[in-house]
């Protein structure tokens, strides 16, 4: 065969490569063109900015209740609005704005405290699989196997019935039961890894198992965990919120977005905002996290390759 | 008349640096019965050659041509529907990659008999017939259960064997080959490339065939065509291209394989220096300067059309071969 | 292929003992049975005599085997409150639920597939960029206050739908809607994400080169590949619904066995949830595996080991 000593590039590649800006340039430019990303970005800071200086920005105390001003509506409403509630008052007459506001503190806890959780016996799990591999991989499928296949909701219920309603209880559970994902991708990943060639020449010169764990595989690692990270979070703020309105998560009075859709639930067709509120600040946080993370997957995606 | 008939074909590709011109006026003719090689390294535009004849390209490309006749009809400006018509029937294609260039989810009988349904008829009974007739002619035996497997029950060498058949399914006049044996062991090969040579004879059919080996190249073509950053820099008849090249690219290829007894034992092979230039852009000269032993300050602006020799054998070297067997022997 | 069938049943059927064993330890846990069964009103001496009767005073891992076996021949005793067998009050509530979750999985194929080719026909397009938002938005919007905002929008404001109830087939429109658009998102996305990478293959430009019409190529070629793995998430997604179906159900007022194991938690009454739970779990485990042989059955380079 006639061997030409040319590296055969295409068209398109020989075209990128002499026209194009600096790395550092093309990464901010990544980050910064990607609409999405920055939107989820700017609005998760705004919502952990508000749960952090609720104590600041709330109007009043979100346990605060007083029944004379019960039901009030909204600004935008003509009738029976009150300067002081300028998102109304709910059942008892706590100040709905100042428990939207908090409610962001309970969201955003229960999501991180959760991705913690999860987070650390997936990744436990999923890189014992996937380095381990032989049994060790058989036992932990079949782990994963068993937690896919229990109906989480149900059995997140039945714990909370069985030690109790509070948020200590929801966060553990939801971190003992939201842990599968990060599980699966992360012995996926191990696999890839360990087949590397860098790994392989590690062992090779003898470096022992967790040095190669930690020093190897790990970076490697980190862009796909933090995709997963924000999954999981937006996962379990959702469930959180939907244990709170069907009554299996924390309980009154606490300011979760969820339980004050439950507690809307009975004058949802009088008072609609009590219902659409809380809803819609849940919705903006998930979306939020859900546009971040694909973002994050974008730039992480193209750097790594 | 000539099956195929190309003049002055250019591609332009529209990227993100400006406008990218990997084909840039190209000129060739194919008759009956005739193999035209055409031969270049990876990037040089003939790929993307036989894509625009089959009006393949991306939808971003953009295609131009003088003369575009095929069976002295032009099909520049055909409408797609049309094209299509022609596609598959009178013109066929066969690609580099055996493996992945077959549907995996259909038979390989099904999609032999669905190219024959498309042009010819609808008969199932017919095309089946013709399906098992070409995949005999392609040498594979036990043709009739053959037709009830799925591509991934085949070898390498088999599907390209099916490949070529299924090209054949509507006797085309002209087949475009572009790399058929790259992805293959080199003892399969020999057979393939046989194979459509006796073919091409049999059925008396144009071939185009793109290659990058100049080993096919001398097995199997009737014409030469060499072709460097988007441009023809030397044609002519295979034997004479092959005994004395004149341009210095081709030169530079020819010196690069061991030829048996030309190189003598313990001679170094040679190798072409540097890499394809970048075709984004405004482009002027020859560009292949910056790669030639011969470059001298005249090529940056040189018209680097073909000069027609005698005897069919042109090349586009500005420098008069005299001038640079001299600078060499200096 | 028998030994295969041999080892996956095997596995499920641990998997079925590890749930329903870890399910009964939960509702063990959480209330004494004994009472639940007596009321609130019984003496000690009747609840120490239901305690006998009943075999409650038994250590735990007998009352499980004897539950388990039990199960096995399709018994699950009777409820405590209802008084009720088990099987029966499943029996007919059971219906409703599959009728949901296959109404709501088909709602979800009929936008996601369409949307998805479409998407991937023309990348970057505005429809797809639409198609990517409904995405985006779905995922983000929590199932249950979708519901609740349709309820109000739909069936209060506009009175296009009952909100209530499961007597015609308009009163399952919501709920199917509310249910099934959850699954959109990720069905659209493997989808399209399937599309474009079958387009660009090597066979799809094969059968341009053989001139057969564009959408011969769009259907019988490029989809019939790129939903194969659709399909088998779809039959995965198709559990979810039947665990997303304890809230609908119980929004909706619908009676299937979603609502029903709700309606058991409140009560501690242990047998039902123990039933449902076990056939949640069965359902995954019988649906992970359909999804598998129509991979299998789909594509024809897969055979079942």
């Amino acid at each position: 065969m006639a061997m030409i000593s040319t590296p055969g590039k295409s068209f398109d590649e020989i075209a990128q490569e002499t026209l194009e800006p600096s790395p550092f340039a093309k990464l901010r430019k990544r980050i910064f063109g990607n609409y999405s990303f920055l939107a989820g970005l700017i609005i998760i800071v705004a919502i952990v900015a508000m749960a952090l200086l609720a104590p600041l920005i709330a109007p009043h105390d979100p346990y605060e209740t007083d029944l004379s001003s019960r039901l009030m509506n909204p600004f935008w409403h003509e009738v029976k609005t009150d300067e002081e509630h300028l998102l109304g008052t709910d059942k008892v007459g706590r100040d709905y704005l100042s428990r939207l506001i908090y409610g962001a503190q309970i969201s955003l806890l229960i999501g991180f405290s959760t991705m913690l959780i999860s987070g650390t016996i997936g990744t436990v799990l999923g890189v014992a699989a996937g380095y381990f591999g032989g049994r060790v991989d058989m036992v932990v499928n079949f782990i994963i196997n068993t937690r896919l296949a229990m109906p989480v909701f149900l059995v997140a219920m039945a714990a909370v019935v069985a030690f109790g309603a509070s948020l200590m209880v929801v966060i553990l559970v939801l971190g003992l039961f939201l842990w599968d994902r990060f599980a699966v991708v992360m012995r996926s990943i191990t696999m890839q890894a360990r087949d590397l060639d860098y790994v392989k020449a590690a062992r090779a010169m003898g470096c022992s198992t967790p040095y190669i764990i930690v020093r190897e595989i790990f970076p490697n690692v980190i862009g796909s965990l933090t995709v997963v990270a924000t999954v999981e979070m937006a996962n379990a703020i959702l469930l959180e919120a939907a244990l709170s309105f069907l009554g299996f998560g924390v309980q009154a009075p606490t300011p979760s977005w969820g339980l004050m859709l439950n507690e809307a639930r009975e004058y949802m067709f009088f008072s609609p905002w009590l219902l659409a509120l809380p809803g819609a600040c849940l919705f903006l946080l998930v979306l939020a996290i859900n546009l971040f993370g694909d973002g994050l997957r974008d730039v992480s995606l193209e750097k790594g390759r | 008349m000539s099956i195929l008939e190309v003049e002055n074909l250019t591609v332009d590709i529209p990227v993100a640096a400006g406008t990218l011109h990997p084909v840039r006026g190209i000129s060739f003719s194919v008759e009956k019965g005739e193999t035209l090689c055409i031969v270049g390294e990876s990037g040089c535009g003939k790929s993307l050659t036989s894509l625009a004849l089959m009006g393949l390209l991306p939808k971003a490309a953009i295609r131009r041509a003088d003369k575009l006749l095929f069976r002295g009809e032009e099909i520049g400006d055909l409408p797609e529907r049309k094209m299509a018509h022609l596609r598959g029937g009178a013109m066929s294609m066969i690609f580099q990659e055996p493996m992945t260039s077959l549907n995996p989810a259909y038979t390989i009988g099904d999609q032999l008999m669905e190219v024959f349904r498309r042009h010819v008829t609808r008969d199932k009974a017919v095309a089946r017939d013709r399906a098992i007739y070409l995949l005999e002619k392609v040498g594979i035996s036990s043709a009739a259960s053959r037709l009830g497997q799925y591509p991934h029950q085949l070898s390498g060498g088999l599907r390209q064997r099916v490949m070529i058949a299924m090209a054949l399914m509507c006797e085309p006049e002209l087949i475009i080959a572009d790399e058929p044996t790259t992805a293959l062991d080199v003892t399969i090969q020999a057979q393939i490339l046989h194979l459509l040579a006796e073919l091409q004879d049999e059925f008396d059919m144009g071939l185009i065939l793109i290659t990058h080996d100049l080993g096919v190249v001398a097995r199997i073509a009737d014409k030469v065509q060499v072709m460097y950053a988007g441009r023809t820099v030397e044609e002519g008849p295979a034997q004479a291209v092959f005994d004395s090249p004149q341009h210095p690219y081709t030169q530079g290829l020819l010196r690069c394989i061991p030829i048996p007894g030309k190189t003598k034992r313990g001679e170094r092979l040679g190798a072409v220096p540097g890499i394809v230039p970048n075709l984004v852009g405004d482009l002027s000269g020859c560009m292949f300067r910056n790669r030639c032993p011969h470059a001298a300050p005249a090529c940056a602006t040189a018209d680097d059309s073909l000069v027609t020799g005698s005897d069919g054998h042109a090349n586009a070297c500005i420098r008069p071969e005299t001038e640079r067997v001299a600078e060499a022997a200096a | 292929m028998l030994a295969y069938a041999l080892k996956r049943s095997f596995a499920a059927f641990l998997i079925l003992i590890v749930v329903s064993g870890l399910t009964f330890s939960l509702s063990h846990l959480s209330a004494d049975p004994a009472l639940t069964i007596g009321g609130e009103q019984a003496s000690d001496e009747d609840i120490q005599a239901i305690r006998e009767l009943y075999g409650f005073d038994r250590p735990i891992y007998i009352q499980y085997l004897d539950w388990a076996g039990r199960a096995m021949t399709g018994d699950f005793g009777e409820s405590y409150h209802y008084g009720e067998r088990v099987s029966t009050m499943i029996a007919g509530r059971i219906g409703t639920t599959m009728s949901l979750g296959v109404l709501a999985i088909l709602f979800a194929l009929i936008i996601s597939i369409p949307l998805g080719v479409v998407a991937a026909m023309r990348p970057n397009s505005l429809i797809d960029r639409f198609a990517l938002l409904i995405a985006v938005f779905g995922q983000a919007l929590p199932t249950f206050w979708f519901a609740l905002m349709m309820i109000i929008v739909l069936g209060v404001w506009w009175r296009w739908l009952p909100i209530s109830g499961n007597d015609s087939w308009a009163h399952f429109v919501m709920p199917t809607i509310a249910l099934g658009y959850y699954a959109t998102p990720a069905l659209m996305r493997l989808t399209r994400a399937g599309m474009i990478e079958v387009l660009g293959s090597d066979y799809i430009r094969t059968a341009r080169a053989k001139g057969l019409s564009p959408t011969v190529v769009l259907f019988k070629h490029a989809l019939r590949n790129a939903i194969i793995p659709v399909v088998a998430l779809a039959a995965v997604w198709f559990g979810f619904m039947l665990g997303g179906s304890i809230v609908i159900e119980t929004i909706f007022n619908l009676k299937g066995i979603g609502w029903l194991s709700y309606d058991a938690l409140l009560r501690s009454d242990l047998p039902v949830v123990q039933a449902i739970v076990l056939i949640f779990a069965s359902f995954y485990v019988v649906l992970t595996l359909a999804a598998d042989l129509l991979n299998a059955w789909l594509d024809p380079r897969i055979s079942v080991r």
